[in-house]
This record gives structure tokens, sequence and C-alpha cells, in this order.
């Protein structure tokens, strides 16, 4: 095998009460490359995403993770495999502290944290490692703040920062740029090609510049099914994918 | 569950809670010079419960409508463990507490997975059948419950039958929960709790198996309702259906929401406020259950975070 695939998934589909929102998506992710999933509007990527992560069971069709199948594992398992999904909707810890958001996923990694009779202070080791996440996404000054009250696009970053807490193997960014203003942009597709140095991204982007200039590979999907993939050039190109784009446009 | 996320504590700066801990150990022990000492152990006992619940409630987002059930249960394994086995009163409460903890363990497996209304509703429904279990078996005594039961020596040494032995024991019993369960709230295991609360599927995401982080808060929440539970029969050497009833499912809820869901001292303020207005306003009979109604429907309406809670926001910090 020349090329080694990190996640596969075979015919996987999943329908809400009849309608196909995932329809039979055979996808292959290489290892160590940035892979990006783009459709219009309602195309099914963050379904696809609940499937690879098991926020959803999909209807048909089978996952694969390093060879192994995860169609049925937990999603709690499968974030412990290395496979750590962000959300579309921001999802921070609203009402901890943005250190505290990173300490929770930086304290995952030392175990089960079922010990309520020790004290919080033993937590405190994990707080330099919190504070260099921090700084790498451009929110040193905001350890602190309730997370609540961090403007949008900061919250993003906060998001992936925690992701990146738990050094997983593979991303799965869900639009990680959306609702930033230009400069966070520019500074999270900076921040996604420099981890993506050492791992697996595959992430979900309306915004084609990033696109463009992060990913190696291209998946296109709409109504659920894959229409084109490749790099960015083929992708673009591809009559299927202008129609598809144009189509959502004039809807 | 968004009352509670606005009452989340923030995290530093503790040193107010400290003292306000001091002032409140120092009032329980001072207050029996002043007041009558088995009101205060029922008040300990009972702030001890609710404290349990809004471990659950306040800092893992479930409502539990069955506490009762602990409560009761845990006072009819002890009473019966002390009566007629003749335990000892400290293997008599954890013999009953222990039980507790066993029966939140089963029913926290049953109900976990459900979540909101649905949890509520199971662990009603779970309580409802441990009240006509023991409405049905002879050990409990129906309708008269176990009486008399022996208070005993504490490790052979302290009669219990002295009303200052049985103060210190409850006195130390309440501010240890107390203080277990703020330990708990301020542990790693506190933080996993609190990220699930704030956003499950993202705790979730990051490799948390909420469910039994969510499990344990269960079954710690009725160990320390069993603990309450059984202390409570010893004082009244009485165990009785009351204590599994509903309606005391419905107190325990009360007391927390009055006092202050998710704060620290809320459920102490809570159960005195309670249990003061239910021994002096005795006399009125079933009409306090009416006034309890009433202030309830005005606490929700019109200082909604409870005694505590609107106090802490006075002070911006959190009690
Ligand atoms: N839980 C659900 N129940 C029913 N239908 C759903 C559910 N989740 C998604 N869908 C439908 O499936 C389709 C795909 O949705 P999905 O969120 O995966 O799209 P998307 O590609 O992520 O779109 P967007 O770019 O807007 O985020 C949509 O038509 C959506 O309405
Ligand atoms: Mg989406």
């Amino acid at each position: 095998m020349a090329e080694d695939i990190i996640l596969e998934t075979r015919g996987l589909r999943k329908e809400f009460k009849g309608f196909v929102a995932v329809g039979d998506v055979s996808l292959k992710v290489r290892r160590g490359r940035i892979h990006a999933l783009i459709g219009p509007n309602g195309a099914g990527k963050t379904t696809c995403f609940n499937l690879l992560t098991h926020f959803l069971s999909p209807t048909r069709g089978q996952i694969f993770y390093n060879g192994r199948q995860i169609t049925g594992s937990s999603p709690a398992a499968i974030a412990r495999l290395g496979l750590v999904r962000s959300f579309q909707i921001s999802a921070v810890f609203p009402h901890l502290t943005v250190l505290e958001n990173v300490r929770i996923a930086l304290q995952r990694k030392r175990g089960r944290s079922f010990d309520f009779w020790r004290t919080d202070r033993s937590l405190r080791h994990l707080n330099s490692r919190a504070r260099e996440l921090l700084d790498a996404v451009g929110l040193s000054a905001f350890e602190e703040s309730i997370a609540v009250e961090l403007p949008y696009g900061r919250k993003r970053a906060l998001e992936i920062a925690t992701t990146l807490a738990l050094d997983p193997e593979m991303m799965l960014l869900d639009e990680p740029t959306a609702g930033m203003a230009h400069a966070d942009v520019e500074r999270i597709a900076a921040l996604i090609r420099r981890v993506a140095a050492n791992r697996t991204v595959l992430m979900v982007e309306h915004n084609l510049g990033v696109v463009e200039n992060l990913s190696d590979q291209i998946t296109v999907l709409s109504r659920g099914e894959i229409i084109a993939e490749g790099d960015y050039r083929s992708v673009s190109a591809h009559p299927e994918v202008i129609k598809a784009y144009l189509g959502s446009e004039h809807a | 569950m968004s009352a509670v996320h606005e009452l989340a504590p923030r995290a530093g700066g503790f040193a107010h809670q400290r003292i306000a801990a001091a002032v409140m150990i120092a009032f329980f022990a001072l207050a029996p010079l002043v007041a009558y000492p088995v009101f205060l152990m029922k008040v300990m006992c009972f702030a001890l419960f609710a404290c349990a619940f809004n471990l659950l409630i306040g800092y893992g987002g479930l409502l539990s409508f069955g506490h009762a059930m602990f409560l009761g249960t845990a006072g009819y394994a002890s009473a019966h463990a002390a009566k007629v086995w003749g335990f000892p009163p400290e293997f008599a409460i954890l013999f009953g507490t222990a039980c507790s903890a066993l029966l939140g363990l089963v029913t926290g497996l049953l109900a976990i997975r459900r979540q909101g209304i649905y949890f509520a509703m199971i662990t009603l429904a779970l309580a409802q059948m441990v009240y006509f279990f023991y409405l049905q078996a002879p050990f409990t005594g129906g309708e008269d419950g176990i009486q008399a039961v022996p208070r005993g020596k504490l490790f052979g040494l302290l009669d219990l039958d002295s009303v200052w032995a049985m103060y210190a024991l409850v006195f130390a019993v309440f501010v240890g929960g107390f203080l277990l369960i703020h330990r708990a709230v301020h542990s790693p295991f506190g933080q996993v709790l609190k990220a699930i609360r704030e956003n499950e599927a993202r705790a979730l995401s990051l490799g948390y198996d909420v469910n039994r982080y969510k499990l344990l808060a269960y079954v710690l929440s009725a160990t320390l309702a069993g603990l309450a539970g059984a202390t409570k029969v010893l004082v009244f050497e009485l165990a009785s259906l009351t204590d599994a009833h509903w309606t005391m499912s419905g107190e325990v809820v009360l007391m927390v929401l009055l006092g202050g869901l998710g704060t620290v001292f809320g459920p102490v303020v809570g159960a005195l406020i309670i249990i003061s207005m239910e021994n002096y306003l005795a006399q009125i009979g079933s009409w306090v259950t009416v006034v309890q109604g009433v202030i309830f429907v005005i606490c929700v309406l019109t200082f909604r975070r409870g005694v505590i809670g609107e106090l802490g926001r006075l002070i911006g910090k959190p009690l």
C-alpha cells in the first residue's frame, strides 16, 4: 500500500425519517494531510462529522480509523483513540474561565478524573501547558475571562486550543473560521497549518480562500453525495461542483 | 437549567467562602446554648440532605425528584440494624448509608441516561416503587414505622442518650458531609462535572464518558442523603414512611430553591427556613403546606436565585 489511510468510510449513509442527509459516502483521508470537506448548505457535512464521531449512528455503512472499525464505538472512546472533533456552533464551557476550558481537555489526558476527594489544586501543574496553548491561538490576555464573555471569533479560537490540548492524531474541524474577523481568519489558518505538521486534519470550511490555501485534498459533497474529489484546481473546475454551488446560491 | 448557569460560581477568590463557612460552623456550635438542640439537629440533618441534593442539581445539572428514597432507605436500614440486629450507632449509620449508596447505584444506572425532565420523572417513579415497597414490607412497621430505635453508645464509649453527645455526633456528621461536598465540587472530578453541566456534547467530544461522571455524582449525592437519613433516625429514634414519601422529595427541592440553587450555603439556609417554619407554624396544622407553597411561588417570582444566591449577587461574590 503506497498511501497510508488514517480514516476511511465505506458506504456511509444517514437517513432522517426517510430523508437522506448522507448517502453512501465512501471517503478516504490520508495520514498527515489537510483534507477539506466542502459543499453547499445542507450538503451533509456536519452530519458526516456526527457520524464519524458517533454523535449520530449511521443507517448503514462502516467507519475505519487506523484500519480498525470504529462504527459502533462510543463518542468518548473515539475521542480517546485520537480522533477529536470541534463543533460548527462554538462549543466552549461558557461559565468556566478560558484557562479552565483548556485545562479540562488537558485533564482528560491524566486519565479518569473520578478523584472527588482530591483538591483541584492538583490540576495546577497543567496551567503552564494551558497557557502555551492559549498563546498559540492569541488568547493569552484572556485566560481569566469567563468564556461566555469572549467575542465569537475568540470563542472559536478557544475551541481550537481546547481541541489541540488533547494533542489528537486527527482533528475534525467544522467551519473553524466561520464568524471570525479577517485578521483572526489569517491567524487561525496559519495555526491550522502549523498544527497539521504532525497530524491529520479533516475540515469543513466555507471560506474558499482558506480551503485553497490549506488543503491538500478536497472532497465536495452535495445533497449527501460526493460529487468531486481532488486538489483545489481540479475540483473548482469540475462542472458538477460549479452547478452545485450556483444552484445553491440561486436557490 | 439556565438558572443553574447563571449561578455558577466564578473561579478564584474563595476567602469570603471560608469566612462564611466559619460563621456557619460557629452558628451550629453555639446555637444549642439558646435554641432547642433537637430542633437544631433536625436542621442539620435536613441541611446535609439538601446539600447532597444540591450537589446533583447545582453542580451536576441533574434534577432528581426521588431523593426521599435515599433518606428513607438509610433511615429504615439503620433503624433495623440498630434495633433488631443490635448494631452500635456508628455501624448502624454506616450500614444505612451503604444501603442508600447501593440504591443510588442501582437507580442511577437506570436513570442516568435520561435527560432533563425524563430524568426527574424516572427518579420519581423509582422513588414511588421504593415507597410502596416500604409501605408493604413487614420490617418497616407500615404506618407506625420503626419506633424506639436505640441510640446506643458511640464507639462503645459515648452514650448518645445524652443530648449533648447526640448533638456532637450530628454536628460532626453535618460538618464532615458539608466539607466533603465542598471538596468534591472543587476536585478534579468536580471540574469535569461542571464541564459536563456546561456543555455535555463538548465534554463527550473530549473523551469523557459523561454518564459515568454523572453516575458518580448521583451515587455520591445518594450516599450523603443516606447519611443524613440514618443520622436523623438516631436523633428521633424513629424511622417512618414520611422520609420516603414523595413530598419529602419535593421538600428538599423547595429548600434548595429557597436557599439558592448551586450555591454553597443556600441549601443550609433553605433547610433552616423550612424546618423553622414547620416547627413554629405547627399550630396551624396542614396550613403549613399552603404557606410553604405561597413562599415557593413568591420565591420563584421575585428572588429566583434564592436567599443566598441574591445575597451573593448583592456582595458580588458567590456564597
Ligand atoms: N437531526 C436531524 N434531523 C433531521 N434532519 C437533519 C438532522 N440533522 C441534519 N438534518 C438535515 O440533513 C441535511 C444535512 O445537514 P448538515 O447539517 O449535515 O449540512 P451541512 O452540510 O453541515 O450544512 P451547513 O453548511 O449549512 O452547515 C440538512 O438538510 C438538514 O436539515
Ligand atoms: Mg454544517
